[in-house]
């Protein structure tokens, strides 16, 4: 039988994973080394121009799976890839690509984390009788038994590393979530992590770390939309519109509103004097409003499906920092609660391309309170 | 922590008399069967003993025995080697990706094929196979029990429709073999394959049965090897493993093996079988379906068999849900869902099958640790998601 120390570590493939595997194996637990098959990266391949061979670095590529199942064997740890791609598809995919055509900018690893990768992975932990699972994130989680008058509340906070913080993309778990997942690298920088994964004689340890998408080859993420549009037999919707300044000035039309994202400078077909940005994208009259940099900035944001981490609910206006996105530094804000489930954040000072589809996540000095999506 | 092995039909491990068999074969007799000197010509004599055992075991003349390098290579040659642009090829779809993915190639050469469905009880009816053949006809393949179900296929009739209108007929005997009687001239066909891993013999060789006059065209070639329908230096250890193994198939035919490993696996089912939420695949009311003896494929509702797979392989138990993809993960069995299971239940659906060695107290491990494996993940609900977006 499996004993309570035994925890699943979910395995991408990456130095980071493959390193909390290694160290908590090394420390005596008994470990299970699990990765969820999410994309087939060579579905798509071949139309629009998709390469034929995905590159390395992407958590579903073969590669990412061999480079994990070889981690698995050097450690002497059982490894199993779990098949979720129609839930992946269903829920990460498919909403990201609803997203891009109604004229949002949104985020898949957010959706992914919140709707499938910690919830499938503590079920499967959980249905091969494990209870706790670890990843190798950047993020610190602790308990504080003071917290919410004293019931005690899970805490998440920023790493060590703030370079590889990964907070932003963490806020939508839940309290159960966190108290059954580790985070062993949240203390660690990455230099560190690459030092211990030597240590270990891990094949990968300078593996370069993966940026993109992890299921859009190449980052392109057009020319996925257009493929998988394609392969699910549907047209890309006809979105072409005007392209318009704040005050209501037609300066030409544009091919379709999923070509745009809110502060995108590049490819906007318009000649001028001085530097066009795009302002705001209505999927509706499919106008897209373009003007200069200064008119990006706003004050506020609304944020709508929310989640509280250091905090039961939000019932009255809290000082805050707001993180709008990934490469965002989190600005001082005014959070208030707006209607039953929205936010608003009044930031101090205007905050460039506030962005509808990502998520905003609001930090308390290093804790995470909590976070929702920009409406 | 007590290890049972349920998984024959993926491979089996050899048995000790087959390790025995090949080893003077690796360093003392290493000779090249092809070679005029006495090394060569106790290789030689090495490969002929297996053929003759071979030969026996098929029902056939030493000649008409190919070996090569297994399964997959036999169904290749037996579509690649016969069918030309503007034939037509009749398959089914419950068949091996060797066979299924040949057929695909074969479809960018200019040749139709035709997978006929099983019935809900994954039994081929030869009626359907006739009803497919067309004039331009030239192969039919059909397994002779299936890898999923264990579900043992009519090659008889088929053969006999085979002969009646003229076409080959090619069966993929990997998952029959030392399972049941063998007789290729029974069989009715022109070719056959075997895989000796699937036999207690060593993985990466096998044999086909051509029968003289089947005009198959080689699939390698180079020198003049198997008389030329299979070229590349023998593999003797291999062959001398493959041999040992249909001898001791053919006892286990004889010696109340195949009884006792029947009585086994129907233990083991009936068992399983009195959980609620559970069925039988391969199965039909009120008519047998003839079936391999150590083969069972057992539906568990509300519960997905490859997290099952997982929990039994922490337990000690190694059993196969579905088919495991190019990343390892398991995609839904493409034989159930032919045999018009929903994706669900195929995607619930566990593979037990048994090695001949099988033992009451493997089944009795089986016993103890799945039931409560079952009830464990029937009681899981899904653990709370974060807010939706």
């Amino acid at each position: 039988m499996i004993e309570h120390t035994t925890i699943a570590v979910a395995m991408s493939g990456g130095v980071d994973s493959s390193t909390v595997a290694a160290m908590l194996a090394h420390a005596g637990d008994t470990v299970v080394g699990l990765t969820l098959q999410l994309w087939d990266q060579t579905r798509l391949a071949g139309r629009h121009g998709i390469p034929d061979a995905p590159k390395a670095g992407r958590c579903c590529s073969l590669d990412d799976v061999y480079d994990a199942r070889r981690v698995a064997e050097h450690l002497g740890i059982p490894y199993y890839v779990v098949n979720q791609q129609s839930r992946f598809e269903q829920d990460v995919v498919r909403p990201f690509v609803r997203e891009y055509l109604a004229g949002h900018t949104p985020i898949p690893c957010s959706l992914c984390n919140n709707h499938l990768k910690f919830d499938q992975l503590l079920q499967t932990a959980r249905s091969i009788g494990v209870d706790r699972i670890a990843t190798g994130h950047y993020a610190v989680n602790e308990y504080d038994a003071g917290r919410d008058s004293g019931r005690g509340r899970w805490i998440l906070k920023r790493p060590a590393d703030l370079a590889k913080d990964q907070t932003y993309f963490l806020f939508g778990l839940t309290q159960q979530q966190l108290a059954r997942t580790l985070f062993p690298l949240g203390h660690m920088t990455k230099p560190e992590v690459r030092e211990i994964a030597r240590r270990h004689g891990l094949a990968l340890a300078e593996k370069p770390d993966s940026q993109e998408i992890c299921f859009i080859p190449g980052g392109d993420y057009k020319q996925f939309l257009t493929a998988y549009l394609e392969e699910q037999g549907e047209q890309m919707p006809e979105t072409a519109g005007e392209l318009v300044t704040a005050g209501g000035i037609v300066l030409g039309r544009h091919e379709g509103i999923s070509n745009f994202t809110v502060g995108q400078r590049k490819g906007l077909g318009v000649s001028s004097p001085s530097p066009l940005y795009v302002l705001q994208i209505d999927p509706v009259s499919r106008r897209v409003t373009i003007g200069a940099d200064a008119e990006l900035a706003t004050r506020t944001l609304r944020a709508d499906r929310l989640n509280w981490i250091s905090i039961p609910e939000l019932t009255e206006p809290m000082r805050i920092r707001a993180k709008i996105r990934h490469r965002h530094e989190p600005a001082w804000a005014m959070l208030e609660p707006a209607g039953e489930r929205e936010v608003v954040a009044t930031f101090d000072e205007p905050q460039r391309a506030v962005t509808p589809g990502q998520s905003a996540v609001f930090y308390d000095g290093d804790e995470v309170v909590g976070g929702g999506w920009i409406v | 922590m007590r290890r049972t092995y349920m998984d024959a039909n993926a491979t089996t491990p050899l048995l000790p008399e087959v390790v025995e068999a090949m080893r003077p074969y690796w360093m003392e007799h290493f000779g090249n069967a092809s070679s005029i000197h006495l090394d060569g010509q106790k290789a030689h004599t090495a490969v002929d003993q297996a053929r003759d055992t071979i030969a026996e075991f098929f029902n056939c003349h030493a000649a008409e025995v190919v070996f090569n390098s297994g399964g997959t290579e036999g169904d290749n040659t037996a579509i690649f080697g016969l069918l030309h642009p503007g034939d037509h090829f009749i398959t089914t779809s419950i068949e091996h990706s060797a066979i299924l993915q040949a057929a695909k190639v074969m479809g960018q050469h200019g040749v139709e094929t035709t997978f006929v469905d099983p019935q809900p009880s994954g039994l081929i009816d030869p009626m359907d196979i006739l009803r497919a053949i067309r004039p331009e006809t030239r192969l039919i393949s059909v397994m002779l029990a299936n890898n999923e179900t264990g579900v043992r296929q009519p090659v008889e009739e088929i053969g006999k429709i085979a002969a009646d209108t003229g076409v080959f007929f090619h069966i993929d005997a990997v998952q029959g073999a030392g399972k049941v009687e063998f007789d290729v001239r029974r069989f009715g066909c022109h070719m056959l394959s075997i895989s000796a891993h699937k036999m207690f013999g060593p993985k990466g060789v096998g044999a086909m049965f051509v029968r003289r006059g089947t005009p198959v065209e080689p699939l390698l070639v180079g020198g003049s090897h198997e008389r030329r329908q299979r070229a590349g230096t023998e593999n003797v250890p291999g062959i001398v493993g493959l041999g040992k193994a249909a001898e001791l198939a053919m006892h286990s035919l004889e010696d109340g093996t195949i009884g006792k490993l029947t009585a086994l696996r129907d233990r083991l089912e009936t068992e399983l079988l009195r959980i609620p939420g559970t069925g039988l695949n391969g199965t039909e009311v009120d008519k047998p379906v003839p079936r391999v003896a150590n083969t069972t494929n057992i539906w568990f509702d509300q519960l997905e068999g490859e997290a099952l797979v997982i929990a039994l392989d922490l337990k000690g138990v190694a059993v196969s849900g579905g088919s495991a993809c190019h990343s390892g993960a398991t995609e839904p069995s493409h034989v159930l869902m032919a045999m018009g299971l929903d994706k669900t239940r195929a995607r619930a659906s566990i593979r037990f099958s048994l090695l001949k060695t099988a033992t009451d107290a493997d089944i009795g491990h089986v016993l103890k640790v799945l039931p409560e494996a079952v009830e464990h993940l029937r009681a899981i609900s899904p653990v709370e998601t974060g807010t939706l977006g």
